[in-house]
């Protein structure tokens, strides 16, 4: 616990542009698992995180993609700390706060937002949406210059949503809107850090690209770093500087946006960019690597590399060894891995089709 | 029905024969708050063994449409006029019993999902073996063990006790794969999927489709695949309807639709989402404004208040006049533009912004 300066302290500091802002080590989360008779007790527990490190930069997107119930909402939640971890720790600019209590969180809790994944549940219908948005002000007891009902209407306008609409209810706005609402609100306490759980997958096509546009263009003009989560490569690949991809509540792989989508060097990176369905019918029908079944259950994980068991590659040695998060030999800085036998970073469909199976031969 | 039994006993596909045809189709629920004109003046064909992928916005119609197909639209409420004919029979003039006998027989569907559209109460193999028992007239054993070669048909492991399983017990991917078994049961010569791996991972949306697709080859069914995702559309379909507010505003083949878009609704489409080997430096380019309301849809084309290019148009007529779906530059579309005023955005604007 190096972290035991004063809030005032952390305030304070305002950071250069580039220094980290959150990091996070070994973050582990288990929900444990209540059974038997008479007495309850715990028979087990989800390892829905299971040591995930990555650490976010001032003004930088950072995405975490994988499949559900790979751990990547929980990983959000633990990070504004809506979830207490079970391990590891979670530092936002230097000062720990994985344990830290309500009262040390609340000025923390202004810098750290969320956007949530579905705009129907996550506003509160009877509530109209000028006390939605001035919630977080009120709770937080802050008084912008000019009002709180001035600043909600600025941030409306920010958002694209005509002012004039405070005095509206959740259910007069389709969901695009409503999801403009959500990020106007995550906006109210001028916060340094977005954690955005899927903020678009419940949204229209056509209404995807007018949320992913206003979120960029916030992160480039307001310099508000983000963690996108999302199941959709390519949004995340439009969105984050940089990308990590999660299998089962542990990053198998971290990198900046070129090196990942380029020269993805973990299997399952490779299956999770084959499987993205392009619209271009003259893009060379790559070979999709099939993944045969379904994730593991977190209860009980494989040994070893929790991938082996969908893994084509699998050996011995990966039951029996887990991977280290690692820099392989022929990357650049920052790009991780964590197999014992990686691929050697040819993009699916960047060459013809037999470019995996030859990788695999070669390797094997 | 004497008509329909020279194609009854010919299971192979046949090229060129319009097995699906639908006419004029309009679709009206009466609401409180006024008549729903949910699907207008809609047409299309499906032949043996061909893919047609729907696209659309939630509240286009896409799904309506296909229900109407499937006879499962309330009648207290709903109108359905216009005709729709599978393999000979006009449908819409069916009794209920006649539907009946067609449904989990000849026509089948697929529904998004997977975990509302089983029933929590009975076992997965009692679920696909239920259609089959009713169509067929066989035993219950007959259909156990009908339902175990379903399952195994459709990838999943250990059949023999999955069976027995109810469908808390599977995951999502594997309730999907035991819908698409149940609704594959009686060998349909239709299938109807509605959204199937919308709420699936990429992985396993690649799994359905692969699925879809032998299964298709196997056994020469014919699909409707709705979707809103364009890549899924590029995976599987043949022919692709783009639906807008009820209306077909472009029919044509995959390559067509995806290459060579001829309506705004289809631009703006393609431009809106970002391809996982475009620059990243370009930005999005979203469709403005949001669906509109079919309580009281706009006038003239249904997409101008959200078009860009309606200034391009000589006149109000977007405003005014409805056009027409009619060909232009090799498939059908429905707006105002002239052929030689489309081609000419799609490969001075469109194309460049989606090769970048």
């Amino acid at each position: 616990m190096s972290a035991e300066q004063t809030l005032d302290e952390q305030s304070a500091a305002v950071p250069a542009p580039g220094d980290v802002l959150l990091e996070v080590n070994g973050l582990t989360k288990h929900f444990p698992v209540m059974g038997g008779f008479p007495f309850k007790r715990q028979v087990g527990a989800v390892q829905a995180v299971d040591g995930v490190s990555f650490d976010v930069r001032e003004g930088e997107s950072l995405g975490l993609v994988g499949e559900s119930g790979c751990g990547k909402s929980t990983t959000g939640r633990l990070l504004t700390r809506l979830l207490e971890p079970t391990g590891g720790t979670v530092k936002y600019r230097g000062q720990d706060i994985t344990h830290a209590n309500r009262k040390q969180l609340a000025p923390i809790r202004s810098e750290i937002q969320m956007i949530f994944q579905d705009p129907y549940s996550s506003l509160n219908p009877r509530h109209t949406v000028g006390t939605i948005i001035s919630g977080p002000m009120e709770i937080n007891n802050i008084n912008p210059p000019g009002g709180r009902e001035a600043r909600v209407r600025e941030l409306l306008e920010i958002v694209g949503l005509n002012p004039e609409h405070y005095n509206r209810f959740p259910h007069e706005f389709s969901g695009g809107q409503r999801q403009r609402i959500g990020v106007a609100r995550a906006l109210a306490l001028n916060p340094k850090l977005i954690i955005a759980d899927e903020p678009v997958s419940a949204l229209d096509v056509s209404i995807q690209a007018q949320v992913v546009n206003l979120l960029q263009g916030l992160q480039r003009e307001l310099g508000i770093a983000f963690v996108f989560i999302a199941h959709d490569l390519s949004i995340v690949r439009h969105f984050s500087q940089r990308v990590a991809v999660m299998y089962l509540g542990k990053v198998v792989e971290i990198a900046d946006r070129d090196s990942l989508y380029n020269k993805p060097r973990h299997p399952y990176t490779h299956a999770l960019l084959s499987a993205a369905p392009d619209a271009d019918p003259d893009t060379a029908a790559n070979e999709r690597i099939r993944l045969t079944g379904d994730v593991p259950s977190p209860l009980n994980p494989p040994s070893g590399c929790r991938f082996r068991t969908r893994c084509w590659k699998a050996q011995e040695k990966c039951a029996t060894e887990e991977p280290p998060l690692i820099q392989l030999g022929g990357n650049v800085d920052g790009h991780l891995t964590a197999c014992h036998f990686p691929e050697d970073g040819v993009a699916p469909g960047a060459k013809p089709a037999d470019t995996i199976p030859a990788a695999r031969l070669a390797k094997d | 029905m004497s008509t329909l039994t020279k194609s009854e006993s010919i299971p192979a596909p046949e090229a060129g024969h319009a097995f699906l045809s639908v006419r004029d189709l309009q679709v009206r629920f009466r609401t409180e708050d006024g008549i729903v004109k949910a699907v207008n003046n809609l047409s299309f064909d499906l032949e043996q063994g061909k893919t047609l992928g729907i696209v659309g916005e939630s509240g286009s119609g896409k799904s309506v449409s296909n229900l109407a197909v499937m006879g499962l639209h309330n009648p207290k409420n709903t109108t359905i006029e216009g005709s729709i004919t599978l393999d000979g029979q006009d449908l819409l003039k069916a009794s209920q019993k006649d539907l009946e006998k067609l449904r989990g027989n000849k026509m089948s569907m697929i529904f998004q999902d997977a975990l509302a559209a089983l029933s929590p109460y009975y076992t997965i193999g009692r679920q696909i073996a239920e259609p089959f028992m009713k169509h067929t007239g066989a035993s219950k054993k007959e259909g156990r063990d009908r339902a175990i070669e379903m399952l195994r048909r459709v990838g999943i492991p250990q059949p023999q006790t999955r069976v027995d399983d109810f469908p808390h017990q599977f995951s999502g991917g594997m309730r999907q794969r035991a819908m698409i078994a149940m609704a594959l049961v009686c060998d349909p010569q239709m299938l109807i999927a509605d959204e199937p791996t919308t709420a699936l991972d990429v992985t396993v949306q690649a799994q359905i489709i692969d699925l879809l697709k032998d299964l298709q080859q196997e056994s020469g069914t014919s699909i409707i695949f709705i979707t809103h995702d364009l890549g899924v559309i590029r995976e599987i379909a043949d022919d692709v309807l783009v639906m807008y507010a009820g209306r077909a505003v472009e029919r044509g083949t995959m390559r067509e639709v995806l290459k060579s878009s001829q309506h705004p609704y289809g631009w703006g489409l393609l431009s809106s989402i970002p391809r996982i080997n475009a620059s990243v430096d370009v930005p999005l380019m979203p469709i403005p404004g949001t669906p509109p309301s079919l309580l009281n849809p706009p006038s003239g084309c249904a997409f101008h208040p959200r078009c860009t290019y309606r200034e391009l148009v000589v006149g109000d007529k977007c405003v005014t006049e409805r056009p027409p779906l009619e060909l232009a530059n090799g498939h059908l579309s429905a707006c105002h533009l002239t052929p030689a005023q489309k081609q000419s955005i799609l490969t001075e604007q469109i194309l460049p912004r989606l090769s970048s």
